[in-house]
């Protein structure tokens, strides 16, 4: 992407070569996909699962076979922070680096890791078998640190756990072997439990207590597409991913609008560092967020499907086919869902590899079509000119859900819980300093006090409510109500307590923005990076009091002129912290001396000049003698 | 303008400029007999004085800093003037001496520069091949800065060179008190 590639690379890393590819494989794997120009991310991760580099000779061959240049090709290899244009070991080792990873211990983490491979991060051993590198947020934070192993998760990982894990590999031993000798005896269900825990602290009514099966779908088949819109209209349903849009009314556009084609696409790519609820509902309600969609596919009268999920939730993969599979053999996916003649939907899974941007409506479009993960320009809207140009739902998988409860318990059941405006339940991803991070599944409405209470993070000195592009906020603002419209989030509850430095994170979620910036928009692309030196600055107590209006202007300019919800989120960590943590700023800037800037340092300035010209400053070196 | 007012102290320098801001000062032509009755002019090129004799109101900086005298000059001027002012592009944001931050992908990124402009470059007749280093040359910085990166800048007059006609109208609205920024024709591009 755009910067994307900053935090990895550079490292003069011992480089392996490229492994040769047989001739033939390449147009077997694109044949696999129909030569098909849109299923090129498909196309190029299979490449990169099996050659572990997509080669200058692959982009030829991979352009000629789907008809694209290979500009356009490589446009979407580079892209994408999993696919990679330079020979990657065969076992890739990515740990998460989310700031709540680097409060738990990641430092010691690497350290292992990097001792018992011989490498550092952003390398490759010389004899390809191993790549170590840092990524964003995978998903992990209420068992952090996290590792992604090639398509296996760690979790919970300790220094010890990290040297064994890092060892067996070195003899040799398959990632799989890490979760279980009998990896492949056990169910798609079971391999994600081994590797990962669902962590559910409190089971609500609607999505994680007991959900009949298929109760909702039943229900959508006897009714008018009208009728099911109807219904989730007057359940007050609001998308679960963050926006908020009232999910009845995307549906009803999207309806509405006569195309030849309609689309249903599952958004399942939480990327939003601190946010793993979806995780769990793949995990644990599989079937329900299918019934949802399926649902969802009967109103606005769509045939195709897409579940977008994210890269580092591949371990979910199997799960996802199977449940599908499953669905239909028995008659619930396919033609004539249920018997109904004319009701006819299937679904395909769509990989991403490894783009936050990519969680954005537009982007996951774009990328779902085989582009760059790049948004869209909006209007035309989704629902109306979407996937390949037809009228597209894109909803988050939480939102699939709650519209399946909802077509079998009814509206006024649904909307009777939470508050107005903010009605039924709503997952909690919570993590950070307390004692039972895992998902919370409550109606809309508790305090942030009550929430802590629950999770035991009574100590908090700051809350990030919605992950990065939210709000941090402090202990006075505690007794806000968890809503769209008092806090809204779209389910990350971040804690930290009082030992935690506020200038860290915020440029933490800096660099994460720089890094996922698609870079399209200037504002973002490079506003984004002044943002991000400017906080460094206040860290080294280099800041003047002016430079907190240069945050907030340059911040006021990337929200105003970005295209997309990123670059129109991203300074919120400054905004949302120098409104809530004035005093932070304020302590560790103070005016110039003499109006003289303490940021520029005459003596790194001329040091280059003094070891070209072999010589000292006459001004500026106070001992100079001839 | 009242006679009464008393007389401001003004000062002027070229750092890393081409003393075109310089020209367009005198660009203010007869205007300068008016502009006179409000100031003194200090130390300043075009008086010729090479120290301040005393505290100025205004100090005004064309050029950015290439080296460590500009540097020098500049803090000097910080500490000696009220009211300090970038005049032009190159005070502002570096101008065209900043084209030699563009090598940014090398390894010693001055040393290529000295390089190609007295010993490598195609069109250079410099028969001693050397980079000159006389003990008097001032060390050149790693890049050029704009003025504003070295010190605190109160103005910025926009243009290269900024108009005699904006020089003019725009100190003596600052000494008048009169001054409430720049009209929007003037400082957009194109």
């Amino acid at each position: 992407m755009g910067n994307g590639h900053a935090i990895n690379h550079d490292a003069a890393a011992p480089t392996c070569e490229f492994t040769p590819i047989p001739e033939g494989d390449i147009a077997a794997i694109c044949a696999t996909f129909g030569n098909d120009k849109h299923r090129m991310l498909d196309i190029l991760r299979e490449v990169q699962d099996r050659y572990h580099c997509i080669s200058p000779s692959t982009l030829d061959r991979v352009a000629s076979h789907t008809d694209l240049t290979r500009i356009e090709v490589e446009g979407v290899a580079s892209f994408y922070s999993f696919l990679s244009l330079v020979p990657k070991g065969k076992v890739t080792i990515r740990l998460c680096d989310d700031i709540v990873d680097r409060f738990c211990n990641l430092e010691e983490v690497t350290a292992v890791f990097e001792e018992v491979l011989g490498i550092s991060i952003g390398q490759t051993t010389a004899d390809g078998a191993f790549s170590l590198e840092y990524t964003p947020c995978i998903g992990m934070c209420d068992q952090a640190p996290a590792a992604m192993v090639n398509d296996v998760l760690l979790t919970s990982l300790t220094p010890e756990t990290a040297r064994r894990a890092a060892e067996a590999l070195k003899e040799g031993q398959s990632p799989e072997t890490l979760v279980s000798d009998r990896f492949d005896d056990l169910t798609p269900h079971e391999q994600a439990l081994r590797m990962v825990d669902n962590n559910v602290r409190h089971a609500g009514e609607v999505l994680l207590g007991p959900v009949p099966e298929d109760a909702g779908l039943n229900n959508a088949v006897g009714m008018t597409s009208s009728q099911i819109i109807t219904a989730v209209e007057e359940s007050g349903l609001r998308g679960c991913g963050g926006a908020g849009f009232t999910t009845g009314r995307k549906w009803r556009f999207a309806a509405s609008e006569r195309a030849e084609k309609h689309f249903v696409i599952c958004n399942a790519d939480e990327g939003e560092p601190g946010t793993f609820k979806d995780r769990v509902l793949l995990t644990e309600r599989p079937h329900l967020l299918v019934e949802g969609m399926t649902i969802a596919a009967r109103a606005v009268g769509a045939q195709q499907g897409i579940i977008y999920l994210r890269g580092e939730y591949v371990y979910l993969r199997p799960l996802l086919l199977q449940v599908l599979e499953e669905r239909r053999r028995r008659g619930l996916l396919g033609e004539a869902i249920l018997g109904v003649r004319g009701f006819d939907f299937d679904i395909r899974v769509q990989m991403g590899a490894g783009a936050y941007i990519c969680g954005e409506e537009g982007a996951l479009i774009s990328s779902c079509e085989g582009l760059p993960g790049e948004p869209k320009t909006r209007p035309p809207f989704p629902v109306n000119r979407g996937y390949l140009g037809y009228p597209t739902v894109v909803n988050n998988v939480e939102t699939f859900c709650h519209a399946a409860r909802i077509l079998d318990k009814g509206a006024s059941w649904f909307h009777d819980m939470g508050t107005e405006g903010s009605h039924g339940t709503k997952l909690f991803s919570i993590c950070g300093d307390c004692l039972n991070p895992g998902i919370y599944e409550l109606p809309y409405g508790h305090s942030v006090w009550e929430v802590l209470e629950m999770v035991g993070g009574q100590d908090a000195a700051a809350v990030q409510v919605g992950g990065p592009s939210g709000m941090m906020i402090a202990r006075d603002s505690f007794h806000r109500k968890l809503t769209f419209d008092d806090l809204a989030t779209g389910g990350a509850i971040i804690i930290f307590n009082g030992d935690r430095n506020i200038l860290e994170i915020v440029e933490y979620y800096m660099s994460f923005f720089v890094h996922e910036s698609c870079g399209y928009c200037t504002p973002c692309r490079l506003g984004n990076v002044f943002l991000q030196k400017a906080i460094q600055k206040f860290r080294k107590g280099l800041a003047n009091p002016e430079d907190i209006d240069y945050l907030k202007e340059l911040s006021g300019t990337i929200i105003e002129t970005s295209r997309c919800g990123l670059g129109m989120t991203s300074p919120n960590p400054i905004l949302s912290t120098l409104q809530n943590f004035p005093l932070v700023y304020s302590a560790v800037s103070k005016p110039s001396k003499d109006g003289i800037r303490d940021t520029f340092d005459i003596q790194s300035a001329i040091d280059g000049a003094r070891k070209i010209a072999k010589r000292r400053s006459y001004i500026f070196d106070k001992d100079f003698t001839q | 303008m009242s006679d009464a007012l008393p007389k401001a102290r003004i000062a002027t320098a070229s750092l890393a400029g081409c003393f075109g801001c310089h020209m367009a000062i005198l660009d203010i032509d007869e205007r300068l007999i008016e502009l006179m009755k409000l100031v003194d002019v200090d130390r300043s090129p075009l008086t010729d004085k090479k120290r301040f004799t005393q505290r100025c109101d205004i100090g005004i900086i064309e050029g950015g800093c290439c080296n460590e005298e500009n540097v020098h000059v500049l803090h000097d001027f910080r500490r000696n003037c009220d009211v300090l002012i970038a005049l032009g592009q190159c005070a502002i944001m570096g101008g065209l001496p900043a084209m030699r931050n563009a090598i940014m992908h090398s390894d010693a990124p001055l040393r290529e520069c000295l390089d190609e402009a007295y010993i490598t470059g195609k069109y250079i007749r410099n028969t001693t091949h050397n980079v000159p280093n006389d003990p008097a040359l001032p060390l050149l910085l790693d890049e050029v800065y704009p003025c504003s990166q070295v010190v605190e800048i109160d103005y910025q007059i926009p243009g290269c060179a900024p108009s005699g006609d904006i020089i003019f109208d725009t100190l003596s609205k600052l000494l008048t008190g009169k001054f409430r920024g720049f009209e929007r024709e003037i400082i957009k591009f194109d």
